[in-house]
C-alpha cells in the first residue's frame, strides 16, 4: 500500500476517490476545519421550511453545523437568515424553536436586532443620567450577527455564508434538480417531527445516505418484500460536481427473483399479517416507488412510497450527530392518502423497519476504526468514478461526497 | 377497576421487559391505535407517530421484524410505569393516563434513560371480559431518541 495513506492523523490524501483514511471521521482538527471551510465555508445548507415562516415576523431556529441560525420571513416577505448570537456579548437571540415576533431582543442585556438582524437599539446607550452608557464613536451599524445569503427552492430554505459563488440551483446541478422538483411540486405539510441522535461522525450517516449498495443487504426489511432490490430497475445520478445525488427504485417485477438467495437480507419465509401499510398509491405519476435524494453536506429528501420526509444532518462533535426528522404530507392530501403517510412512517425514521439500522450502522464503523487512523476504507463498487450510473449496484454516489467533501476542504 | 387497568399496565411492560414480545400484541385490542410520539408533536396535532399501528396484527408484524428481520444490538428495557390515573369512562371506554420512564440496557453495560413520558391509553374489556388497550398513545417527552427506536416503549 502506498505509504502516504499511512500518515495519521492528517496525512497526505490518497490519489483518487475509491480510499477513505478513517482518521477523517475521528480527528478533531478535521471536524474544526469542515466547520470553517464547509459550514461557514463555500456550501449551501438547509436551514428550514419555508412554511415554517408563514408570516411576517415568524422566526425558526436551526443550525448550519455548530453555528446557531435563525430564520426570518421580513416584513416585505424575503426569507432571511442571520447568525443567532448577539453582537454584544455572543448570547442567542432567539430561545426556542419558532414562534412571531416584532423583532428580536437580546435577553442578556436588551439589546435590539429588526427582521433582517440588524441592530436597531441598546439599552442605556446613553447612560443614566449622563453617566456610563457607550462612547459616542459607537456605530451600531457596525455590529451584528452575521448574515447569511439565503435562497427558496421548492418550498426548502437554504442559506450560506458565502457571499459569492454559484447559486443553489446550479450548485444543485440539472439533473438533481429534476428529481427534487418531482417530490416538492405543491405545498407541503407537516405531519410530524423528531430527532435522532447518532452515536458517529455526520459524514458516516452521509455516506450511508449516498450508498445505493448497502440498502437491500442491510435492510432485511426491503429486500423481502421488494420494496428496493439492486435487482429492481433503477438508478443513481450525481452532480458533476458531487455536491447532490438521486437514488431511484422502479417499481419491482413480481416474478421470481434469485439474485439474493442464500443472503441474509433475503429471509422469503417472512410474511406480514397486517401487509395494509405497504398499500401506496403512485402519486408523482412515474413508476419510481422510491428515491432518496441529497444535497452535500447535510440534506436529504425521501420518498419511499408516501412516504416523505426532509432529514438535516447537524454534527454534534467529531463522533455525535443529530437528525433532524420532518415528516411531510400535501396540503391538498385526501384523508385516505394522508392515513396511508401515517402507515408507511412506520417505513422510516427512528423506529423505522428499513432505516433504524441506519441509525446504528454508523457507530458500528465509528467503533470499528478506533484503532485505525492509518488504515482505509475501500469505496470500489462499480469503479472509480462518481458518475451516473443505470445500477445501484454502485459507490458512485459515495465517491461523489468525498469529492464534494475534498473540494470544500481544499484536501 | 383501576387496580385491573394497573395490572393490565403492569403486565405489559413486564412482558417487554423480560423479552417476551410475542405476549406484547396480546394486550391490545384486534382494532386498535399504538403509537409512539412527543409532548411536542402532539400538542402541535401533528399526526405522524415514530411508530403508527391501527391494528393489533400491525404490533405482531413489528415483533416479526424485530425477531427476524431488523438488525440492531442486543439491549433490554427496564420500565418503571406510574398508577394509572383515570381521567374518563364511558361507554365502557376508560382513559387513563400513566407515567412511564424506561432505562435501557446495551449489551456492554451501557445504561441510559431512553426514555420518559405518558401513555395515554383508552381501554375496555374484550369478549372474554380482559381489560385490553383499544388505544395506547406513547407520548415521549423528549423529541430526540438515542441511535434507533427497536423494542416498543
Amino acid at each position: 500500500m502506498d505509504q502516504s495513506v499511512r500518515e495519521p492523523p492528517t496525512g497526505v490524501w490518497p490519489a483518487g476517490l475509491t480510499r477513505v483514511p478513517y482518521w477523517v471521521y475521528r480527528d478533531p482538527e478535521v471536524a474544526r476545519d469542515e466547520q470553517t471551510r464547509i459550514f461557514e465555508g463555500s456550501a449551501w445548507h438547509y436551514l428550514c421550511l419555508e412554511i415554517d415562516v408563514p408570516a411576517v415576523g415568524d422566526y425558526r431556529t436551526t443550525s448550519m453545523g455548530a453555528m446557531p441560525v435563525v430564520v426570518v420571513r421580513t416584513e416585505d416577505g424575503e426569507v432571511v437568515a442571520f447568525e443567532n448570537r448577539c453582537a454584544h456579548r455572543g448570547s442567542l437571540i432567539c430561545l426556542d424553536d419558532g414562534g412571531r415576533v416584532k423583532d428580536f431582543q437580546c435577553v442578556y442585556h436588551a439589546w435590539r436586532y429588526d427582521l433582517r438582524g440588524n441592530l436597531t437599539s441598546i439599552a442605556f446607550r446613553r447612560g443614566i443620567n449622563g453617566q456610563g452608557g457607550m462612547p459616542d464613536d459607537f456605530r451600531m451599524e457596525a455590529h451584528g450577527p452575521r448574515k447569511l445569503r439565503t435562497a427558496v427552492l421548492c418550498g426548502l430554505v437554504f442559506g450560506t455564508l458565502a457571499v459569492d459563488g454559484p447559486d443553489l440551483e446550479s450548485t444543485i446541478g440539472p439533473e438533481v434538480l429534476v428529481r427534487l422538483k418531482r417530490v416538492l411540486h405543491k405545498k407541503v405539510e407537516v405531519i410530524g417531527r423528531f430527532t435522532q441522535h447518532m452515536p458517529c461522525n455526520w459524514k458516516l450517516y452521509m455516506e450511508n445516505v449516498r450508498d445505493t449498495y448497502h440498502a437491500s443487504l442491510l435492510h432485511t426489511f426491503f429486500t423481502t418484500f421488494r420494496i428496493t432490490r439492486l435487482s429492481q430497475g433503477g438508478g443513481v445520478m450525481v452532480g458533476e460536481n458531487g455536491v447532490a445525488h438521486a437514488s431511484t427504485t422502479l417499481a419491482g417485477a413480481k416474478g421470481p427473483d434469485d439474485s439474493y438467495a442464500g443472503m441474509r437480507a433475503d429471509n422469503q419465509g417472512f410474511q406480514l399479517r397486517d401487509p395494509s401499510f405497504l398499500e401506496a398509491v403512485a402519486e408523482f405519476n412515474d413508476n419510481i416507488n422510491l428515491q432518496i435524494l441529497s444535497v452535500f453536506p447535510g440534506f436529504i429528501l425521501q420518498q419511499i412510497h408516501n412516504a416523505l420526509a426532509v432529514r438535516q444532518i447537524v454534527p454534534r462533535g467529531v463522533d455525535s450527530m443529530d437528525l433532524h426528522w420532518t415528516y411531510l404530507g400535501f396540503a391538498d392530501d385526501t384523508p385516505e392518502l394522508r392515513a396511508m403517510r401515517l402507515k408507511q412512517g412506520n417505513l422510516a425514521g427512528p423506529a423505522g423497519f428499513v432505516s433504524m439500522e441506519d441509525g446504528a450502522v454508523g457507530g458500528f464503523v465509528q467503533r470499528g476504526i478506533a484503532a485505525a487512523d492509518r488504515e482505509t476504507s475501500v469505496v470500489e463498487m462499480g469503479g472509480a468514478t462518481a458518475d451516473t450510473a443505470e445500477t445501484r449496484a454502485t459507490e458512485a454516489s459515495v465517491r461523489g461526497f468525498w469529492k464534494a467533501w475534498r473540494a470544500g476542504m481544499g484536501v | 377497576m383501576l387496580m385491573e387497568i394497573a395490572a393490565l399496565s403492569g403486565a405489559c411492560a413486564a412482558a417487554i421487559d423480560s423479552g417476551r414480545f410475542e405476549d406484547w400484541p396480546g394486550f391490545f385490542l384486534d382494532r386498535c391505535l399504538y403509537k409512539v410520539t412527543t409532548a411536542d408533536n402532539y400538542e402541535k396535532g401533528y399526526q405522524a407517530g415514530l411508530i403508527y399501528a391501527d391494528s393489533r396484527a400491525m404490533l405482531v408484524d413489528r415483533i416479526a421484524a424485530l425477531r427476524e428481520a431488523n438488525i440492531y444490538e442486543r439491549q433490554r428495557y427496564r420500565h418503571i410505569v406510574g398508577m394509572p390515573a383515570i381521567v374518563d369512562e364511558a361507554d365502557g371506554v376508560v382513559a387513563v393516563e400513566t407515567s412511564f420512564l424506561v432505562v435501557r440496557t446495551m449489551r456492554d453495560g451501557e445504561m441510559m434513560i431512553f426514555a420518559a413520558g405518558v401513555y395515554l391509553d383508552k381501554v375496555r374489556r374484550d369478549a372474554a371480559g380482559a381489560w385490553r388497550y383499544a388505544e395506547r398513545i406513547v407520548v415521549c417527552d423528549s423529541q430526540r431518541f438515542d441511535t434507533l427506536l427497536a423494542i416498543p416503549l
